[in-house]
């Protein structure tokens, strides 16, 4: 509700006495939640992902004990990587299904108010196109990282759990299991690995999506892979470099190797080892950000200006 | 405070001049209509005044820029910018809490109010709603925002008789009280003449009529004058004639309505028959000014 921004008495409630300045938390508020009513797959979609994860895994159980007998035999370094192995997985394909998730949102967002005119509606509120822009773009930035967080722990304790029954029933010890896999350690490498990769490194990558979104009449997705194509046979042509399409492949793929050591570990390891420093100090993040911002300003300047299509 | 105040407004698309130097001055507690044909510039002079298109020239609503200042503004304007612009997605309960959670003057109790005496139920989306229906809806929901401006922009477009009938009906009977004020546009003319306290004209991009109703009633009249005397009512330099079933109507501005009952009878025009004979004659003249 609104803080009362003077002594009225409570009778005057009805007639709603409005401070001077409405918060600006209240509108970005209920943009957001205005995205999750409209945008269902942004929480369905990893939900159904991490059903398909366990059905698979359940019918991966008839081999569970034997496989745990043959893990056994090999020394403990290699157990762990192999006992981690399922649980990774599921944390990629969950992470996955969020990147994709966000690209098809992003390209939406700014396009389909306007494609169904329904931006007409939105524009007589009194919302910004700043806080409109801000709350799409707070989708794949925080809610979507937010919520394959939290769904990851659960999908990844559910398998622990499901196993460790499955191995006590069939006379297997499941101690190994609690020994090496350190949940609440990969639950805080998964967050982290989330924070610096999906949200800080890949933040102009979702920024330019709803740049085009904001700006392309139809074909979003068009717009937004053909000038990067463009580029790339300009200067391989003139130039004969290949100097951007190495920056776009650092862009979606790199990031991790600043945040952690041992690139080619798989970023839930608990073998390797955090240098957030390493990444605070990287020009690439801060270059991205300042690209982002670039972006999403340009974004809002678009919204300003575009009517419906 | 004027609510809208326009000086020399103007609004061009590439070569196209949507909007021509527009003049406009709307004091407080009026409704004012906006008609014209179609690409007269009525739609881009109500953007400009939403805040929805840039625009040169001088423009206060309620004493703000619309463009620099559109959120700000929408906190004392609300409009209807055409039929069916609610999302298709919404449901009935969502859209009210949405605009109860960003409007600060929105009396959500107002609007479910409205919605009772409709067939719209809260766990309806507006994709299961007739056309008529959603207008209800929207027209629900601008009523229960206590606004000082309301601008309609065709918004009963295809609708049918009964809805539209009803939609202008609660319009005045539950939302305006004369410290309102409401701007409307419509092809429909007919159906808001009694509604309106003022009328304007426009035509490509120039206001070519600018009136109140009272004003509108004492300069106007129609003639359906007596076959014998159609040359002496010529005389008194009609500004329009037209013929119906056989006999000759003549509308004047500003000629003495004694002199005018001994030619025939006399009765107020109709804005659409105003309307024909100002703006009609205009693209008559241009028309004969390319030949």
């Amino acid at each position: 509700m609104n803080t009362p921004s003077n002594a009225m008495p409570e009778s005057f409630d009805a007639q709603r006495v409005v401070p001077a300045s409405l918060s600006v938390t209240r509108p970005m508020y209920w943009s957001v939640r205005r995205e999750l009513w409209e945008n269902r797959s942004i929480y369905i979609a990893p939900l159904v992902a991490a059903a398909v994860i366990l059905f698979g895994f359940l019918i991966s159980m008839i081999h569970l004990p034997n496989k745990m007998r043959a893990t056994l035999a090999l020394d403990p370094a290699n157990q762990h990587e192999a006992l981690a192995v399922p649980y990774d997985a599921a944390a990629g394909l969950l992470m996955g299904t969020a990147l994709l998730v966000g690209v098809f949102y992003c390209l939406d967002a700014l396009h389909g108010e306007r494609r169904d005119r329904s931006i007409l509606f939105w524009k007589s509120l009194p919302v910004s196109d700043l806080t409109t822009v801000l709350s799409k773009a707070s989708i794949p930035l925080m809610v979507l990282p937010l919520f394959t967080f939290a769904i990851t722990v659960v999908t990844q304790w559910i398998m622990l759990l499901l196993s460790t029954v499955v191995l006590l029933m069939s006379g297997v010890s499941a101690a190994p299991l609690w020994t090496h896999l350190s949940l609440f350690q990969m639950s805080l490498l998964l967050f982290y690995h989330l924070l610096t990769v999906h949200v800080l490194w890949h933040a102009p990558i979702y920024a330019w999506l709803l740049l085009v979104s904001a700006w392309a009449r139809r074909a979003a997705f068009l717009w937004a892979a053909l000038p990067l194509v463009a580029i790339y046979i300009v200067e391989k042509i003139a130039f004969n470099t290949s100097y951007f399409i190495a920056m776009l492949e650092h862009r979606l793929s790199g990031g991790g190797a600043e945040a952690i050591t041992a690139p080619n570990s798989f970023p839930m390891d608990p073998m390797t080892h955090l240098t957030p420093g390493n990444f605070l100090g990287s020009p690439g993040l801060w270059i991205g950000l300042a690209v982002a911002a670039a972006f999403l300003a340009a974004a809002v300047r678009l919204r300003r200006n575009q009517g419906p299509i | 405070m004027a609510c809208i105040e326009a000086r020399g407004l103007r609004r061009a698309f590439g070569t196209t001049v949507a909007v021509d130097g527009v003049d406009l001055h709307v004091e407080e507690g009026r409704i004012v209509g906006l008609i014209g044909p179609n690409g007269a510039g009525k739609t881009t002079a109500l953007n400009a005044i939403l805040g929805l298109t840039q625009y040169q020239g001088e423009l206060k609503v309620l004493g703000r820029d619309p463009w620099t200042e559109r959120d700000q503004l929408m906190r004392d304007v609300c409009f209807i910018a055409d039929v069916a612009v609610l999302p298709r997605w919404i449901r009935v309960s969502q859209a009210l809490d949405y605009v109860a959670g960003v409007h600060p003057r929105f009396d959500r109790a107002k609007a479910e109010g409205f919605l009772l005496k409709t067939t719209i139920r809260n766990t309806n989306k507006v994709r299961e709603l007739s056309k008529g229906m959603v207008a209800q809806l929207h027209l629900a929901l601008v009523m229960a925002i206590d606004a000082k401006l309301l601008v309609l922009d065709e918004p009963t477009l295809g609708l049918d008789i009964l809805y539209r009938k009803q939609f202008y009906d609660s319009l005045l009977n539950d939302y305006f009280d004369r410290t309102r004020t409401i701007v409307v546009t419509t092809h429909q003319v007919e159906e808001i003449q009694d509604v309106l306290t003022d009328v304007m004209f426009i035509n490509r991009g120039r206001i070519v009529l600018n009136c109140s109703m009272e004003e509108f009633e004492s300069r106007y009249a129609e003639v359906t004058v007596n076959p014998a005397q159609v040359a002496a009512a010529r005389a008194l330099r009609p500004m329009h004639e037209r013929q119906v079933f056989g006999r000759s109507i003549l509308l004047f501005d500003r000629v003495d309505r004694e002199q005018l009952s001994n030619l025939g009878e006399v009765r107020t025009p109709s804005i659409a028959d105003l309307f024909v004979a100002v703006v009609g004659n205009q693209s008559g003249q241009a028309q004969g000014a390319a030949k």
